[in-house]
């Protein structure tokens, strides 16, 4: 194993964050500006490298000699929660390299084809309607986390998987504890036993009466056994819940913090695609880093990386490369943001960007055209953030309409 | 320009179909790049070009006209 770096820059993560909640931790922001690779280290003082500029980035994560399976030496982990999730026996494909990664991966590639979510529009739609009525049926004020953004992820993810609705409360319990960094690995344990036996009796069942959706599909290849099919399952459900799901909540409250630009969005909803894209540049709510190993020696931009050395893509850093972005601190959703990598690179790409994309134009044009009154119930000041978790957030959103 | 794409590459993630989509396709069965066309008039070339730089699996592949890359 590697040790830990004499570099007094050294950077520890996760760094704190700053003042403005949208905004990577400063920290990470002066490690770009030194160098875009520079040395860091994790919670238990293990020596990685945090790579911060778009186009050293870019290389990393297209080059297979670094490798994103957690059971090779010197991958990062996040907390000894993470080490326990990830190192267990039946990794799913986010976590295997080539051949295997993408012989598992391509058996859902026409699952989530652009054309195949552009035909999902007017399911979603109506999911977001139905989600919408149900939240102002009670009354204002809502919080728009649980009572919207949590629920239209989830209830698309299970119309894909073909998961019955009744058991929509149990997955989101189960997945949010998979993914809060303070859940002790017992704990962890326990959520992934529950899922992974969920999944696969499922499975079995989709096995005895076959359906036309992806899990039905999927098993209907006989291509895996009932491991496999578990951990696809777990890794559709883990990867676009909480995804998607804060960057709607946290997406909105961007947009309300910038009043000018949602009167904007409002009067011209054709500016809807690049204003999500511009929000998940700003974003970046996958913030932790994506953790890859190195396989060889690999220099990267004058850099040495050796065998068995881990390495962070920070990627709300890629996304703030002045290099590619014009004043990137500021939001802006009429600026080209397309290359943004908050949906990653190479070959791990989010496979479910077209769902994402459709799920997140649908529901904050929802929001805007039927709310037109949307805003905060309580001092913007006293909001909380996922600052802990694996995908960043808003933890409530209070609003009224 | 001639446009050309390596489908044993593609990890079909349909960059390339949302920033050309008169050029690229995506097939229904494996989700794996198709081409339209093999060749890109200037009308799209912006496309295309953009499509290269967001192809997350370095797929795709484009010659100009004078045969250079
Ligand atoms: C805005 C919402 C989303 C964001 C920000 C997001 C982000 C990401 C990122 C950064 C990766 C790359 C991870 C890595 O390379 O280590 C990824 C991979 C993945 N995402 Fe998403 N995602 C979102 C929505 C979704 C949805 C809706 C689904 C599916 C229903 C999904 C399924 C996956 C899967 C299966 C992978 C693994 C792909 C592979 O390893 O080949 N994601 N996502
Ligand atoms: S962008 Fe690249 S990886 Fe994605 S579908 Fe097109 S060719 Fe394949």
């Amino acid at each position: 194993m590697t040790g830990t770096h004499t570099d007094e820059s050294t950077v520890t993560l996760p760094a704190a964050r700053g003042a403005c909640p949208f905004a990577p931790p400063p920290a990470y922001g002066e490690a770009r500006r030194r160098s875009p690779v520079s040395p860091m280290s994790l919670w238990d003082g293990t020596a990685v490298w945090l790579v911060t500029g778009h186009q050293q980035m870019r290389t990393v994560l297209l080059d297979k000699r670094f490798s994103a399976d957690a059971r090779v030496p010197g991958f990062p982990f996040l907390s000894p929660g993470r080490k326990q999730l990830l190192t267990k026996a039946t990794p799913s494909f986010l976590r295997l390299d080539d051949p295997e990664h993408s012989r598992l991966r391509r058996m859902l590639t026409g699952d989530f084809i652009v054309k195949r979510a552009e035909a999902q529009r007017p399911q979603i739609q109506r999911i977001v309607d139905e989600v919408l009525d149900r939240m102002t049926g009670h009354g204002s004020p809502a919080d728009l986390v649980r009572d919207f953004a949590l629920q239209v992820p989830s209830r698309v993810i299970c119309l894909l998987l073909g998961v019955p609705y009744a058991d929509h409360q149990f997955f989101e319990s189960q997945t949010s504890a998979l993914v809060d960094l303070s859940t002790p690995p017992e704990e962890i344990k326990a959520a992934m036993a529950e899922l992974t036996g969920y999944l696969t009796r499922l499975a079995e069942r989709k096995r005895r009466e076959p359906d036309d959706s992806l899990l039905g599909r999927l098993v209907a290849r006989g291509e895996l056994d009932e491991a496999e099919c578990a951990a696809m399952g777990m890794v559709l459900l883990v990867a676009g819940h909480e995804t998607t799901a804060n960057m709607i909540a946290l997406g909105t409250l961007a947009l309300l913090r910038h009043p000018e630009q949602m009167a904007r969005l409002r009067a011209e909803p054709s500016l809807m695609k690049g204003a999500v894209e511009e929000l998940m540049r700003y974003l970046s709510v996958v913030h932790f880093g994506l953790p890859r190993a190195a396989l060889e020696d690999v220099e990267i931009d004058g850099t040495l990386i050796r065998a068995g050395e881990g390495v962070l893509c920070m990627l709300s850093e890629a996304n703030r490369d002045e290099a590619l972005f014009q004043d990137p601190e500021r939001l802006d959703i009429t600026r080209d943001a397309r290359r943004h990598l908050a949906f990653g690179f190479g070959v791990h790409q989010c496979i479910g960007q077209p769902l994402a994309r459709a799920e997140m134009q649908i529901a904050l044009e929802t929001l805007l055209r039927r709310l037109p009154g949307l805003r905060l119930a309580v001092p913007y000041e006293e909001l909380e953030y996922r600052t802990d978790k694996a995908v960043y957030g808003v933890r409530e959103l209070p609003v009224t309409w | 320009m001639r446009v050309g794409v390596d489908r044993d590459r593609c990890c079909g993630a349909g960059q390339c179909v949302m920033s050309a989509p008169a050029v690229f396709d995506q097939s229904e069965s494996d989700g794996l790049v198709l081409l339209r066309q093999g060749w890109a008039g200037s009308a799209v070339r912006g496309d295309v070009e953009l499509a290269v730089a967001l192809c997350p699996a370095n797929a795709i592949s484009v010659e100009d006209d004078a045969g250079k890359a």
